[in-house]
């Protein structure tokens, strides 16, 4: 298999519509680059690639961009819908823009990075994956997170960490209120590092890491009592 | 308790308060919280029980019972995937999640379904490699916790099902209590092992019909149009749902009876959410048509399913196929006095009544301590589940419910189960004959369509 690495492959995606896109974007080899053109708010780009290629959106996307990948890297030039990079395995989702709602829901692994702000629920069920967000989250954000980092360089919205597992979340700018059974606690050297390297791998130069809150499970609702008067 | 001056036949129990609900009370006193329990609604629901077949006789002919053939291959998910499932029974194991059962009970469920050419599901928990070796035709659920969701697993599945609820508990979340969160189920969940997890009940990524359209999209994207999509939910506002299920692209709708069971779930939700599985399904097939999607769209219909009658009535009433779980596993050994182990029956009624409870009326699959070592991740008890011995059992129990189903359709005339239609039905009650829109027995009467 000859494998053109400098060659860039270039999809219209009005001209071929999201499932021909798809189809070429998973026929790739890995180390090949793709360019999306034309992509007019599309739905479901990009979803459930395995290999290890480099794919540019030029345009705003709509749901589920990224979803469901597990090797490729993105760029978005531009803001995204609902669920950019839902259930990411690996691979690095980097949007220029704003996110919707539910940015990197349930990722288990890879980075998904977002230049603007971030809507309400941004890493919903995290299971792993991390969540870089230059500005501010909704609210919710990190809702029932399980495992993984999030860093929100702005503000967190109402309810931030609700029914917290062991995903550690790190902000910037001030917290509207804490979810149920989320609490703060002091930044260690390891988090300092932590967030440090979260800010390089995500360009970030706008975070001081030494004082950027933490946020992890009080880990009081881990078992059932409702004797203990449990926000249930 | 001995009543030495009182003449038994002389106390009176309160219809309001029987002994069941004041233990019921005296526990919620004790404790501060609500039951949770296994299984499904134990109260008594108009069911299938309440209606019977008016066979063949000299206006219809049947067909001869053993030796006219009667087709029961089924086809499910032919509207949009490249690869619909063909299974060989109108039966399919429904989704129960590593987790709440033992690895080798979900091995069981496997090496049956595939025996009989049928499909088995995965469950809120994620796919086990065994559960993939041992099933020919496997169902891969994504439900709102996503637990362990992996794009490879959803590659691997043969049909996809998108969880919006279960019959015993539409409108809540998951629940697996901390002793069944093993070192191995906590890995595949991404929890920390012997947590009382709970899971959403609401998916992460999308609320309403309109977002599901483009989660489904997604997912035939991300498997290339080939699987059929399954949404499945609890029978509650049926006909709505189904018809919403229907425009959002699905290629196939599960619809669960309020007396489906479940692993672990608040007893009020068992009891009191949803309608029974016979009104569902007539109101889902209803739904089906109105939208002119009879035969585009299948109909699986599940909820205290237990014989070939509640299958042939059920088709008659317009499902495809049906779904088993708590048959199931009673087919494995649940609720058996003992288990068998190299041809022994070893007794474990203790391990009954270490649970409070005794064989033939346990439900108590939430703690973990499944006396015969089906809903158990206790390696111990594990063991006592044999998964080719449960695995020979569920099989028997499959060919005797299909061998069940095809003498009520040749006696009904039908040599193809999926002829089953609602005039070979009457309804032997006034409420069965509302619910399922068939005459009550001996009339022409349909309540709510004459008078
Ligand atoms: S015997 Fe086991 S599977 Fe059956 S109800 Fe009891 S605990 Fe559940």
């Amino acid at each position: 298999m000859s494998v053109q690495t400098d060659a860039s492959t270039t999809l219209d995606v009005r001209a071929l519509g999201v499932t021909a896109v798809n189809r070429a974007l998973r026929a790739l080899p890995d180390g090949a680059s793709a360019t999306l053109i034309e992509v007019r708010g599309a739905h479901n780009l990009g979803v459930g690639l395995f290999n290890n290629i480099t794919i540019t959106i030029n345009g705003n996307t709509g749901y589920y961009v990224a979803g469901l990948c597990d090797g490729p890297d993105f760029v978005i030039n531009g803001s995204v819908g609902w669920g950019v990079g839902e259930n990411l395995m690996s691979g690095v989702v980097r949007v220029r823009g704003n996110a919707s709602e539910s940015t990197a829901a349930t990722a288990h692994g890879g980075l998904v990075i977002v230049e603007g702000d971030a809507s309400s629920r941004a890493a919903i069920s995290l299971k792993g994956g991390s969540l870089a967000v230059a500005g501010n989250v909704g609210h919710m954000s990190a809702f029932m997170a399980q495992a993984g980092t999030v860093l929100v360089g702005g503000d967190a919205g109402d309810s931030l960490g609700d029914s917290l597992y062991e995903a550690v979340i790190y902000v910037g700018g001030t917290i509207r209120s804490l979810g149920a059974d989320a609490r703060t606690e002091e930044l260690t050297d390891a988090d300092i590092t932590k967030v440090r390297d979260m800010c390089q791998a995500a360009n970030f130069d706008h975070i001081n890491a030494d004082t950027v809150t933490k946020v992890v499970s009080a880990r009081a609702l881990y078992h059932f009592d409702a004797l203990k008067d449990q926000r249930y | 308790m001995v009543l030495d001056h009182a003449d038994s036949s002389s106390l009176r129990e309160s219809a309001t308060f029987p002994t069941e609900m004041i233990s019921h009370v005296q526990s919620m006193a004790r404790t501060g919280r609500y039951e949770i329990r296994g299984w499904g609604a134990k109260r008594h629901v108009p069911s299938f029980d309440d209606l019977t077949f008016i066979t063949a006789s000299l206006s219809r002919y049947p067909l001869e019972g053993y030796r006219e053939r009667c087709e029961t291959k089924t086809v499910l998910g032919n509207r949009f995937a490249s690869k619909p499932l063909e299974l060989d029974i109108p039966i399919t194991i429904a989704g129960m999640s590593f987790g709440s059962l033992s690895a080798a009970a979900k091995d069981s469920l496997g090496r049956a379904a595939t025996a009989v050419g049928t499909s088995t599901t995965t469950g809120d928990g994620g796919m086990t490699q065994e559960e993939r070796r041992s099933s020919k035709l496997l169902v891969y659920q994504c439900l709102p916790s996503r637990y362990g969701f992996n794009p490879e697993h959803l590659r691997m599945a043969d049909a996809i099902e998108v969880v919006v609820g279960q019959g015993a508990k539409p409108g809540g979340g998951g629940m697996l209590l901390g002793q069944k969160v093993s070192d191995r189920v906590a890995g595949m969940r991404t929890l920390p092992t012997g947590v009382d997890q709970r899971s959403a009940s609401r998916h992460p990524d999308w609320t309403g019909p309109d977002d599901l359209t483009i989660k489904i999209g997604e997912l035939r994207e991300a498997t290339n149009w080939e699987k059929p999509i399954y949404v499945k939910f609890g029978a509650t506002r049926v006909a709505n749902d189904v018809k919403l299920a229907i425009a959002a692209g699905a290629d196939v709708v599960v619809v669960d009876g309020m007396q489906g069971g479940t692993g672990a779930t608040q007893d009020v939700f068992i009891e009191h959410t949803g309608i029974p599985t016979l009104p569902a399904v007539r109101l889902a097939a209803e739904a089906i048509r109105e939208v002119g999607m009879t035969g585009k769209v299948q109909l699986i219909v599940s909820g205290g399913i237990r014989t070939g009658a509640d299958i042939a009535k059920a088709l008659a009433l317009g499902a495809d196929a049906v779904s088993i779980g708590v048959a199931s596993l009673i087919a494995l050994g649940c609720n058996s006095a003992f288990y068998e182990s190299d041809g022994e029956q070893i007794d474990v009624t203790a391990g009954y009544t270490a649970l409070g409870t005794a064989p033939g009326f346990c439900h108590e699959c939430q703690s973990g301590a499944c006396p015969v070592g089906i809903t158990t991740q206790d390696p111990e008890l594990s063991k006592r589940l044999d998964p080719e011995l449960g695995a020979l059992r569920l099989t028997n129990y499959l060919k005797a419910l299909t061998m069940e189903l095809t003498t009520l359709a040749r006696a009904c005339g039908k040599n193809d189960v999926h002829h089953l239609e609602p005039e070979d039905l009457v309804a032997l009650t006034i409420e069965a004959a509302a619910m399922a829109k068939v005459p009550l027995a001996g009339t022409s009467w349909i309540p709510g369509q004459s008078f």
